[in-house]
C-alpha cells in the first residue's frame, strides 16, 4: 500500500536543497572563521552526495553511488589539507580569520 | 503499515535541525558536534535509500576521522571565538536573502514539472539476496578502476601536503645529519696550536 506521505524522488531532492541552502546561509554568516566555513562545505557536500544517492535509487543506476563513494574520497583530503592550512595560519598570524589568509603569501 | 515514511520524515528533521544548529552555534566544539548528528541523521537518510555501504563508510570516514580531526583542530587552536562573531547580526540580513533565493530556485526546478511525481516511480525492492557492497566493488574495480587509483594518488597528495605544511623542525631535537657528517674534514675537528715550550721544574 502506499501512503499519501510515502518519500519520493522529490522528497528527497527537496531534503537537499534545504540542507544546501542551510550551508549557504551558514557560509554567509559565518564568513570569518574559517573552521566554521569548513564545516559549511561539508554540509553541502553531504547535500550533493544526498541528491546523487537519490537519482541512483530512484534511477536503478548505481554509477550515482560510485560517484558518492569518490567524492568523499576527495572531501576528506580537502578537509585534511584545509586544517593543515588553518593550524599554518593560526601558527603564524594567531588568528583564523579570512581576512588574514592574505597575509600567509610568502 | 509501512514505518519507512516515518523514518524519513524524522530523519530528515533531525538533519535538518542540526545542519541549522552547526551554522549558528556560538561554540565551535558544538558545531562540530552537531555536524556529527547530521552525519548520523544523513547515513540513515541513505539507509533508507538502500545505499548501505555508503552509510557506513560515512559514519565510519566522516564520524570516525574527518570530525575527530575537526574536533582535534578546535581544541588545539586557542582563538577567542566571541570576537569572531561580533559582526554575526549583521550579516544575517544577506544570509537570509541568498537562503531565501536558493531555496526559491530550487523549488522552481523540483517542482516546476521537470520531476513529476509519476514521472519516477518508486523502485521494485531489491531481491533477498542482493548485496550493495558487492555491486559497488565490482564497479569500482572494473568500470572505475583508473578513477579508483586517481582517487588513491589524490588521498597520498593530501597526506604529503599536510605534512609538508604543518611540519617544522624542532631545534630541540638531537638528530643527526648524515650529510654533515660525510663531508666533515678533518681540520673542522681538530685544532693544532702552536705553543712555546717550558722550562721544566719551575
Amino acid at each position: 500500500m502506499t501512503l499519501p506521505l510515502q518519500p519520493t524522488l522529490s522528497h528527497y531532492l527537496v531534503l537537499g536543497a534545504f540542507l544546501f541552502a542551510i550551508s549557504v546561509v551558514g557560509i554567509f554568516l559565518n564568513r570569518r572563521n574559517v573552521i566554521i566555513l569548513l564545516m559549511a562545505i561539508e554540509l553541502m557536500l553531504l547535500a550533493v552526495n544526498l541528491n546523487f544517492i537519490a537519482f541512483s535509487y530512484y534511477l536503478g543506476d548505481s554509477a550515482g553511488q560510485v560517484f558518492v563513494f569518490f567524492i568523499l574520497t576527495v572531501a576528506a583530503a580537502e578537509s585534511a589539507i584545509g586544517l593543515a592550512i588553518l593550524v599554518l595560519l593560526f601558527r603564524n598570524v594567531g588568528s583564523i580569520d579570512v581576512e588574514d589568509l592574505g597575509r600567509l603569501k610568502g | 503499515m509501512n514505518i519507512q515514511p516515518f523514518l524519513f520524515y524524522a530523519f530528515a528533521l533531525i538533519l535538518l535541525c542540526a545542519a541549522l544548529l552547526v551554522v549558528i552555534s556560538r561554540n565551535p566544539v558544538h558545531a562540530a558536534l552537531w555536524l556529527v548528528l547530521s552525519f548520523f541523521s544523513a547515513a540513515a537518510v541513505w539507509l533508507l535509500l538502500q545505499a548501505e555501504f555508503l552509510a557506513i563508510a560515512l559514519v565510519l570516514v566522516y564520524v570516525g576521522a574527518v570530525m575527530v580531526l575537526f574536533l582535534f583542530v578546535v581544541m588545539m587552536l586557542d582563538v577567542n571565538f566571541a570576537k569572531m562573531r561580533e559582526r554575526f547580526r549583521s550579516y544575517i540580513p544577506v544570509g537570509a536573502t541568498v537562503g531565501i533565493l536558493v531555496v526559491v530556485e530550487m523549488a522552481l526546478v523540483l517542482i516546476g514539472g521537470y520531476l513529476s511525481p509519476a514521472a519516477v516511480q518508486n523502485p521494485a525492492p531489491s531481491p533477498p539476496n542482493f548485496s550493495n557492497t558487492r555491486m559497488l566493488g565490482l564497479q569500482i574495480y572494473t568500470d572505475y578502476a583508473y578513477p579508483f587509483e586517481i582517487a588513491a594518488v589524490i588521498l597520498l597528495v593530501a597526506i604529503i601536503a599536510a605534512i609538508a605544511l604543518t611540519h617544522r623542525t624542532r631545534r630541540e631535537s638531537k638528530y643527526q645529519n648524515p650529510a654533515d657528517q660525510v663531508k666533515v674534514r678533518s681540520r673542522d675537528r681538530l685544532r693544532v696550536l702552536q705553543m712555546p715550550s717550558e722550562k721544566k721544574g719551575q
